[in-house]
């Protein structure tokens, strides 16, 4: 055999790390403007982390499917500001009888706040704000859940994050009205990269529904590597939707980490059909008794996208219970990964933990990956996980069209049955036609579709 | 006037001919009964109708109202009046009955040049139907046949036929499985909509259901092809000798046709 060659370089050279050692520099006021020495310290040992780690290659088990070479390759600046958005921009995000807090660019645009109606002591803030008015709660929180040590883009978030959002229920109070979170992506002439953070922390019996959408508005590259974390306290329900629906030209790399308190209950919707390259890693450690988590997600993704959704839950408790459903949906030459792992720590006995990923390919060269783990270090336990790849059933197709259905329409609507149980999982009207109406407009003879469902 | 008319039919999947050399008339407002032994080519018959594209016609023609039917996707096929009763009606998991019927009515309607039909005139005209299979108001609302039990599917199917209303009805094995309940519920909904407008193939295996829907015609069909027509007497003979006569001529007659071989 001849000599090896040097292989054409899968992992990232350290000049791709320089972008963001240089904003660190050029940010470096800013940040230490606010915050605690703590957070100063993290965010320097965040960037170093990330130095050493640079951009995940393929040849890293967690990022296997997923190649994010495209992202570091780009050009990217840290950005120091944010455009201003006018309201017709967001007008279709914004959802009626919701608080709302609007994102640019991973900095607060306070015009476009409203909160209404929050009960005492409920706190719907930018991070920024917040360490100004609860500097304690946010210092306690903070950074504390989601780990960078072995993760580049929660490492680039912890150390560069300008602001962010932090919400706060105190004990026993329920929130009536939803959260609607709109973090804008305005692409700018030269292609940037922002960290929004968010926080949200409950207190013992109280309740609060969060949406987190992700959106666009303008034309352009960007990257966005938001990262956010859950407290849920004893004995809580929240309730979480994240609607991914930026353009095509943003590259989207998530983290959102939960830790729950016993008794809570937290469930996560997850639905991802903008971006190009999106990675949403979504990790819960269950550590009281008596937990329920419920991951829903959906992904539906066409030409180059990819969408790879990587989700760990984490059973540190007995008796909980988690419920793991993800659905793809792939078209054209997009790709989906998942990766879920349930893990099953030696006392967490009587555990009842079940995970499936089923795709959908509407193309021959839609391609997935799916691989459900299981981790189980007790012995007193159920759980179950499967994943399933498949095709539209031809025989399906047909006799809806031996019934008048032409063959286009036939094919969206037995699309849109695969989606429906995850939107009839969306249990708020809001979201629910959002989720609809993305899919009537994309899938072909959506109408007819939205006549027959 | 002619309806259907099926001449010298090749039909096959991958190089295996099914429906050996089909001929088949039939008229408007007649009912045919299609008899023969299972793996005899009935379902590939009805199929071909609708026009499955998993089999393939090697030779031959069907005429429906004087058009060549072979020319059109199966949804036109319906939109133009035909109809199949699937042998075994197929699951859809997640798409409502009663929507889905909704808009395959829409479809058809609309190929009509006919206007939309609008909610409320739709529940009313599906109550209708309804009360004529005996079908449970919770089934219209749940996922098309999705955990229907064989009763309930066969049921279903007729429901469709009464809303969608076709011109010419396939009805493949309807019958089989079902107690005489169910099969009396059948046979009253095709009977109610025998018209002179109308014609039915009715593929069944046994005699028993065509007591309850008398034929006009009734056919043998056997290795892929009519063997016998007669009138609604054949049936009769058929249950009382079976096909023992007529497998045996079918055999008889494909070795003949056989290229002798050394
Ligand atoms: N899709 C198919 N692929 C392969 N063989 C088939 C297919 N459909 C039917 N056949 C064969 O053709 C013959 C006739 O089948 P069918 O039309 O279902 O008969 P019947 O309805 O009279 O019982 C059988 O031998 C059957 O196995
Ligand atoms: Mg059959």
């Amino acid at each position: 055999m001849a000599l090896a060659t040097p292989k054409k370089a899968a992992t990232t050279p350290a000049a791709n790390t320089d972008a963001y050692t240089r904003g660190f520099a050029r940010l470096a006021g800013e940040l230490a403007s606010g915050g605690s020495p703590r957070l100063q310290a993290l965010r320097q040992a965040a960037i170093e982390r990330f130095a050493e780690l640079g951009f995940p290659t393929t040849r890293q088990e967690a990022w296997r499917f997923t190649n994010v070479a495209p992202i570091a390759r780009t050009p990217l600046t840290v950005a120091t500001d944010a455009p201003s958005v006018t309201a017709a921009d967001i007008e279709r995000y914004h959802y009626a009888d919701c608080t709302q807090m609007v994102l640019v660019n991973g900095r607060l645009a306070p015009e476009h706040t409203r909160l209404l109606g929050l009960p005492e002591g409920v706190v719907v803030s930018s991070l920024a704000e917040a360490w100004q008015s609860h500097p304690q709660l946010v210092e306690e929180h903070l950074c504390r859940y989601a780990k960078f040590d072995d993760h580049a883009f929660v490492a680039l978030n912890t150390a560069l994050h300008a602001d962010g959002v932090f919400i706060y229920v105190p004990k026993g109070v329920v929130v009536e009205t939803p959260i609607n979170l709109i973090l804008v992506g305005a692409p700018q002439d030269e292609p940037l990269a922002f960290f929004p953070r968010l926080l949200f922390v409950t207190e013992e019996s109280s309740q609060v529904t969060i949406f987190e959408q992700h959106v666009t508005v303008g034309e352009g590259t960007y990257f966005t590597c938001p990262v956010l974390e859950i407290v849920a306290g004893a004995n809580t329900t929240i309730d979480h939707y994240k609607l991914q629906r930026e353009t095509l030209a943003a590259f989207h790399m998530s983290t959102l980490q939960v830790k729950q308190h016993r008794d809570s209950n937290f469930s996560s919707h997850c639905l991802s059909w903008g971006g190009l390259i999106v990675r949403n890693d979504v990790n819960t450690t269950l550590d009281g008794e008596n937990c329920t988590a419920i991951l829903n997600g959906l992904y539906m993704v066409e030409g180059k996208q990819l969408v790879d959704n990587h989700m760990r839950v984490e059973h540190n408790m007995p008796n909980c219970y988690s419920h793991e459903l993800y659905k793809g949906i792939l078209e054209g030459k997009s790709r989906g990964v998942f990766t879920g792992l349930i893990y099953v720590k030696k006392d967490a006995q009587k555990t009842d933990a079940v995970q499936a990923n089923r795709n959908l390919l509407l193309s021959n060269e839609a391609l997935c990956n799916s691989q459900p783990q299981l981790e189980i270090l007790a012995d007193d336990v159920r759980c179950t996980h499967g994943s399933t790849v498949g095709q539209l059933d031809k025989l399906a197709i047909f006799y809806l069209r031996s019934r008048g259905i032409g063959e286009e329409a036939a094919r969206s609507l037995l699309t849109y049955a695969f989606a429906a149980d995850i939107v009839t999982r969306v249990k708020l009207p809001q979201v629910r036609r959002d989720l609809e109406e993305f899919l009537f407009r994309r899938l072909p003879k959506g109408e007819i579709v939205r006549q027959a469902v | 006037m002619c309806l259907l008319k099926i001449e010298n039919l090749h039909a096959g999947v991958e190089g295996t001919e099914i429906l050996t050399g089909l001929d088949l008339t039939v008229k408007v407002g007649e009912v045919h009964a299609i008899m023969g032994p299972n793996g005899s080519g009935k379902s590939t018959l009805a199929q071909v109708l609708a026009g499955r594209a998993d089999y393939e016609v090697t030779a031959g023609s069907i005429t429906y109202r004087g058009e060549d039917l072979l020319e059109l996707a199966p949804e036109i096929r319906a939109r133009e009046g035909i109809f199949l009763a699937f042998q075994y009606p197929v699951e859809i998991p997640g798409v409502s009955n009663v929507y889905f019927l909704k808009a395959a009515l829409n479809a058809i309607r609309k190929h009509r040049g006919q206007e939309e039909i609008d909610a409320m005139d739709f529940l009313a005209y599906v109550k209708s139907k309804m009360e004529i299979v005996k079908m449970e108001e919770e089934l219209l609302h749940r996922p098309v046949n999705e955990g229907f039990s064989g009763g309930e599917k066969k049921r279903n199917e007729i429901f469709h036929m009464e809303v969608l209303d076709p011109t010419l009805a396939v009805l493949d094995e309807t019958d089989s499985g079902l107690d005489i309940d169910a099969l009396k519920i059948v046979a009253e909904g095709v009977n109610s909509m025998r018209s002179p407008e109308r014609g039915f193939i009715i593929i069944t295996h046994y005699q028993r259901l065509l007591n309850f829907i008398v034929p006009d015609v009734v056919h043998v069909m056997v290795g892929g092809r009519i063997v016998e027509t007669g009138g609604k007497e054949l049936a009769l003979e058929l249950e009382a000798k079976g096909y023992g006569g007529h497998t045996r001529a079918a055999e008889a007659a494909a070795e003949a046709a056989m290229p002798a071989s050394g």
